[in-house]
């Protein structure tokens, strides 16, 4: 792995970036970067799963994200019991109600021979079960949503620590996923795009609007997390004494005692900061490596060459005896699965869920420009385009504001183009991304690293 | 008595916003569609280019207001409107000839035109950002009511009301005239005829001497007036904010696909399916079986098939339900 070139590249624009930002804006900016290009990245393995291993094109990435999202409610945050004594029950049945209903459909699907109105029958079903469910569980969500509507008004979840959640929000979005694909998977690839964005945006309907689950547009904050808060570091003896050793010879200089105690006191505050990120840090590290030499290993499998061989020709798969439509499938869930865990580890460093943050333009076709820029069908290149991206993304408005300064450098502070185009520098990024998409697209189509097939 | 006011409320909260969104998406779908029947591929970029084009219309819709040039009654936008379509047929030339042409040329596959269009919608996001910002912009002048629901319930002597704004009337109209010439440009002329043979089959086409870059230069043409007449329609109607432009790209990509890709008629029934499910589902008809039924019978509940807050996941669903059962649409697809 280490003699790779790819991930030579990969690894040292990894750390040029971080450490170009942390020289010249701070260590702090530069680690949340850093944290939020390994999110990136472990996104765009997702996304590189689905579309470079096997061309399927999935625009739902946003709505998988958002379940990964949910996962971390559900698993970390602690139940509210006077919720679930009020309706818990409702919820309950009205659950397994939707498990009946989505099982007596696959059931007919199955046993039932091909027939006439059997797609009918099986719209009729559907049509009918939306009415009933809120009929069921209509009272509950109104007993739920209205005890504590301020602080709470929802279920809450199972209380345990929030690291559990990235794998249940991956075994959530591999469920989801198994629906989506067994009724899209079969379209052809514009059809596919446009159905998957459109089932991402029901996804988002529902936990905006499905208080009692999410709290909806309410929002989720304080969230657990999986390292220490900054406030018990720096409460904490042995963070002190690691801060001071540190910085052992900038102390040294001092000699007034009481300078010196309000240095180190600054010094164990913004540290703590930098230590909670870079905690962080060493666990999506972990996560992105594992996941790479997963995928990597897949990638050179028999099974990778045979998910290679039906994204070239699907008809000569299928004349060798593979079987297309239950691999499709399977892949659609596995990367679904990673967007879904993505999902979950970008809540848990946030720290906090907002429904309504789940834009496309930014959850959906940002990851999408990760991996078309960085190489389809290669895991490096994944990973190089989620940190390009995200480093482009952070660092176009400083950018933006800077060639704007010096092009208007001669007029007045107060000309109105300038105060214009100064007000408007968070919006150049998306120009940034187009452009970058756009060039690639022509220049170098398969991304800057293409993918490489191994011949033996 | 009790029927009619039932009539009346269901024309004034289904009926008329139903016709003014559907024609809204009508629109949009048949330039979506054209786009896929002549060019081959599904535009991303669409609901950006909608946005630009309104933008344009509402710049100059400013200018015209500062020099005091009003159109009277009707909002001054229809004045601004030639010179929004003019900017916006030129923007989209411009992405041809510097994006799409190359990809055509190459013949590449249909995703990686999806690819492209999605590059030219970050850059038009951003432009259309940049120059009017993300806010929201009411830039409705002009007489607002044409009928108010006060005004009739005084007419009439009902207890519901019918209210008329002027922008729902506009848009009808509107939509009615770009339709008719867009069919007969499409079904009686040459030209059109030629675009139809073309999207139908390329190669014939070429063989019978049409020129594709004459075709390609006409739909984009179309497609971008199209663009600009639906995106000031719905600016109007409701407001401009570019989010919503977005946004509104997904009930058209359904209006689109469920009235049978690259068929321009079959968009427009899908327009107003769209738009009157979306409205039909989401309302509630408790007042409406009130007025219906006999005393002692009205219902309790609001009979309401879906909340309100789901009203763009109807048209999603309607989409999926389609694909599911009918992939080319409802009516036939991939022919103009």
């Amino acid at each position: 792995m280490i003699k790779n070139s790819d991930f030579k590249i990969c690894f040292s624009v990894m750390t040029v970036l971080t450490i170009l930002v942390g020289l010249f804006q701070s260590w702090g900016i530069a680690l949340s970067m850093l944290n939020l290009c390994l999110i990136s990245a472990v996104m765009a393995m997702g996304v590189n799963i689905q579309w470079g291993f096997a061309g399927l094109i999935n625009f739902g990435v946003m709505g998988f994200l958002a379940i990964g999202g949910l996962a971390t409610i559900l698993v970390s945050v602690p139940p509210v019991p006077e919720a679930w004594s009020a309706g818990g029950l409702g919820i309950l049945i009205s659950g397994l109600f939707l498990v009946a209903v989505v099982f007596s459909v696959l059931i007919i699907n199955k046993k039932i021979p091909n027939h006439k109105y059997k797609n009918y029958f099986i719209f009729f079903i559907i049509i009918l079960s939306i009415p009933l469910l809120k009929f069921i569980a209509g009272p509950s969500i109104s007993k739920i949503e209205s005890i504590n509507a301020a602080t709470s008004g929802f279920l809450g979840g199972a209380n345990l620590p929030i690291i559990f959640s990235w794998f249940v929000g991956a075994i959530l979005c591999a469920l989801v996923a198994f629906v989506v694909g067994k009724v899209c998977l079969g379209l052809r690839s514009d059809y596919l795009a446009i159905s998957t964005l459109l089932v991402s945006g029901i996804i988002i309907t529902i936990v905006k609007h499905e208080e009692w689950l999410s709290r909806g547009v309410k929002n989720v904050i304080g969230l657990k997390r999986p390292v220490p808060y900054e406030v018990d570091l720096q409460n904490s003896e042995w963070f002190i004494k690691l801060v001071e050793f540190f910085n052992s010879s900038k102390l040294s200089n001092i000699l007034d005692p009481d300078e010196k105690i309000s240095l180190l006191n600054q010094l164990v505050i913004t540290s703590s900061g930098v230590f909670v990120k870079l905690c962080f840090s060493l666990i999506f590290l972990v996560v992105v490596i594992t996941i790479l030499y997963f995928s990597e290993k897949a990638l050179n499998s028999p099974w990778g060459r045979m998910m290679r061989a039906i994204r070239d020709n699907e008809e000569a798969a299928k004349a060798m005896g593979k079987n297309v439509v239950k691999q499709h499938l399977f892949i659609f869930m596995l990367g679904s699965a990673i967007i879904g865990f993505a999902g979950a580890m970008l809540v848990t460093y946030d720290g906090l869920f907002t429904p309504s943050s789940y834009q496309p333009l930014r959850y959906t076709f940002l990851i999408w420009v990760m991996v078309l820029l960085g190489g389809t069908g290669n895991n490096y290149g994944a990973i190089l385009g989620g940190f390009v991206v995200w480093f482009i993304w952070i660092q176009s408005a400083p950018f933006a504001l800077l060639v704007i300064n010096i092009f208007t450098n001669h007029l007045d502070e107060t000309n109105y183009i300038k105060e214009h185009l100064l007000n408007s520098v968070p919006y150049f990024r998306y120009l940034m991304m187009g452009l970058g998409l756009l060039l690639v697209m022509r220049y170098r189509p398969k991304g800057l690293l293409p993918e490489k097939i191994i011949k033996n | 008595m009790d029927f009619l006011n039932s009539i009346i409320l269901l024309t004034n909260f289904i009926i008329v916003p139903g016709i003014t969104y559907g024609s809204q998406l009508a629109l949009g779908a048949i330039g979506v569609t054209l786009i896929y029947g002549v060019l081959r591929f599904a535009n991303f970029a669409y609901g950006d280019l909608m946005a630009f084009g309104t933008m344009i219309v509402i710049l100059v819709t400013w200018f015209l207001q500062s020099k005091g040039i009003t159109f009277g009654l009707l909002p001054t936008a229809l004045l601004a409107l030639p010179v929004g379509i003019l900017l916006t047929i030129a923007v989209s030339l411009f992405f041809d000839k510097t994006v799409f042409e190359y990809y055509r040329n190459k013949k590449s596959d249909p995703v990686t035109f999806i690819v492209v269009s999605l590059g030219i919608m970050f850059v038009l996001n951003a432009v259309v950002r940049i120059i009017i910002g993300p806010n929201d912009i009411n830039f409705m002048d002009g007489h607002k009511f044409i009928m108010k629901a006060r005004e009739f319930k005084q007419m009439t002597g009902l207890n519901e009301g019918l209210a008329l704004k002027s922008t729902q009337v506009i848009t009808l109209i509107t939509t009615i005239i770009t339709c008719s010439i867009l069919f007969y440009f499409l079904n009686k002329t040459k030209t059109g005829k030629s675009m139809r043979a073309y999207s139908n089959n390329e190669d014939l086409a070429l063989l019978s001497g049409i020129d594709p870059k004459k075709i390609v230069l006409l739909t984009w043409i179309i497609v971008s007036i199209l663009a600009t007449v639906a995106g000031t329609l719905y600016g109007l109607d409701k407001s401009f904010k570019p989010f919503t432009y977005f946004n509104n790209l997904l009930p058209i990509f359904a209006a689109t696909i469920v009235g049978g890709i690259g068929n321009p008629l079959g968009a427009f029934y899908g327009g107003f399916l769209i738009a009157f499910s979306e409205i039909g589902l989401t309302y509630a008809y408790k007042k409406f079986f009130k007025y219906l039924m006999p005393e002692g019978l009205e219902p309790s509940t609001l009979i309401q098939f879906i909340s309100t807050d789901y009203k763009f996941a109807i048209s999603f669903a309607i989409l999926i339900v389609v694909l599911i059962f009918r992939p080319n649409g409802i009516f036939k697809g991939k022919v103009i």
